[in-house]
């Protein structure tokens, strides 16, 4: 089993992968027994392997599975995918459900959590992750009505974009929805959004408080006192 | 009528592919029931790429991965425009895009599928909050319920609806199998024409009528089909 917390290593050894499970396991400690979730593709797909000990939550993929599952080699089947179009199954207790009952879920406030990337996160909690006008256009699949549907939506992402700040005083990128995003969880910190704009409630001790700031465009309130994320 | 499970499979409703999409004409605006080519109804598909119709308003939540299911009629130029909420994973979407050859409109999945259950029973739109201050919202009306702001989103109708089901009765009674209801529920209500293709065809009575899902009434024509490498 998984402990639920991850290594404290210093900046160098911070590559992709490790960058990858400090965020998917801290994200893991937000999730709730028995939590109703859905989980964008990507990064956000590796939280439940970080689950801590007596944690399970009911995963939802989007086009109609309640209670999802993995599937193994051999298993696959072309009637039985996950919101990635991937091979899956549906656990024993779950259920498979239309299109338009499974947003009912989402829209209609049944839902705990959803965790997704971002492109921009803004001080305002406005989210952009679907469009870059010009070079990407993919649409935005279920991520506005999951945003504006689910309790708490939490965004899982680097930083920065190759140094880049993401996190911003104001989207530039078309929203996804407005004041969607409860919290920013990265490979530097744990960032809640509040009325009163940005608190860095944890940090990932290899990084400085200046160094957070640095990397984020928006304006930060660092709490006090200043939790550990690992 | 019987309602034991070895009678015939016989009926009137029962067509061949060729049948079938005779019923899809060039210009017209088609549903096509599916999640990345999951619950798509490859044969007719297929049969709809091989009879050479072109300039469809197709409506489907997603265009699938090249090669598979509802993606051909993109990769064979059949379509002029296209509502779907994900497009990303085929990229000939977005080369036909940016030639001015297929205009697209994206639609929030959630609201597609409710545009489309709208279509299909009767409602004169769909208020929900996704999309409000977001490019869908463009030259949208807003309307406040109860202190709330929604967003009005039309709803959907075809001309032909296509969907899929793994076991179908001979009146059309449809039974779902795994992730394939998807956008297919839905579909099955809002067109003038419903064609829906079995895996199996079945006799009357070999799905209860608890595990109806799509009722017979809704399906005009059945064909024989499935999908590759199904069973």
């Amino acid at each position: 089993m998984a402990t639920d917390r991850a290594p404290v290593l210093d900046k160098a050894s911070l590559d992709k992968g490790t960058i990858r499970e400090i965020i998917a396991r801290r994200v893991a400690r937000e999730l709730k027994d028995g939590d109703f979730v859905n989980l964008g593709i990507g990064l956000p797909t590796m939280i439940p392997d970080y689950l801590p000990d007596g944690v399970r939550v009911v995963l939802e993929a989007e086009n109609g599975i309640v209670l999802a599952g993995g599937c193994g080699a051999g298993e696959e089947s072309p009637y039985v995918v996950n919101a990635g179009g991937q091979p899956a199954s549906c656990q024993v207790g779950g259920a498979f459900i239309d299109s338009a009952t499974s947003f009912g879920l989402i829209r209609g406030g049944h839902m705990d959590a959803t965790v997704l990337g971002a492109l921009q996160v803004d001080q305002a909690g406005n989210l952009a992750n679907w469009i870059i006008p010009g070079k990407m256009v993919p649409g935005m699949g279920g991520a506005m009505d999951l945003v504006v549907g689910a309790k708490h939506v939490i965004v899982a992402m680097e930083h920065t974009q190759k140094g880049a700040p993401k996190i911003l005083p104001a989207c530039t990128l078309p929203l996804t929805a407005v004041a969607c995003v409860d919290l920013i969880v990265t490979e530097m910190g744990v960032i809640e959004v509040t009325p009163h704009g940005l608190v860095l409630t944890e940090i990932n001790p290899v990084f400085t408080v200046d160094e957070v700031c640095a990397a984020t465009a928006a304006e930060l309130t660092v709490a006090e006192p200043l939790g550990s994320m690992l | 009528m019987t309602t034991t499970t070895d009678a015939p499979v016989t009926s009137h409703k029962l067509v061949s592919v060729a049948e079938a999409v005779a019923h899809v004409e060039s210009g017209m605006t088609v549903m096509i029931g599916g999640f990345m080519g999951c619950g798509n109804p490859h044969q007719v598909v297929e049969a709809l790429c091989a009879k050479g119709v072109t300039d469809l308003t197709l409506i489907a939540t997603d265009t699938s991965r090249p090669g598979y299911g509802v993606a051909k009629l993109v990769e064979q130029h059949r379509l002029r425009k296209l509502y779907a909420s994900h497009v990303g994973l085929n990229p000939a979407v977005a080369t036909q895009m940016n030639a001015g050859e297929l205009e697209v409109e994206l639609c929030p999945q959630g609201t597609l599928a409710e545009r489309i259950r709208a279509g299909g029973a009767g409602l004169g739109g769909v208020l929900t909050p996704t999309g409000l201050g977001t490019p869908v919202a463009d030259g949208k009306p807003t309307v406040e319920i109860d202190g709330r702001t929604f967003l009005l989103e039309k709803p959907l109708r075809a001309d032909v609806a296509l969907i899929s089901g793994y076991k179908i009765d001979v009146l059309g009674n449809v039974w779902y199998r795994g992730t394939t209801r998807n956008f297919n529920v839905v579909m099955a209500t809002a067109a003038d024409v419903v064609i829906a293709e079995a895996d199996h065809v079945v006799p009357l009575g070999a799905i209860p009528p608890e595990d109806v899902v799509t009722p017979g009434v809704l399906v005009d024509y059945i064909v024989e089909g499935g999908v590759p490498g199904g069973d």
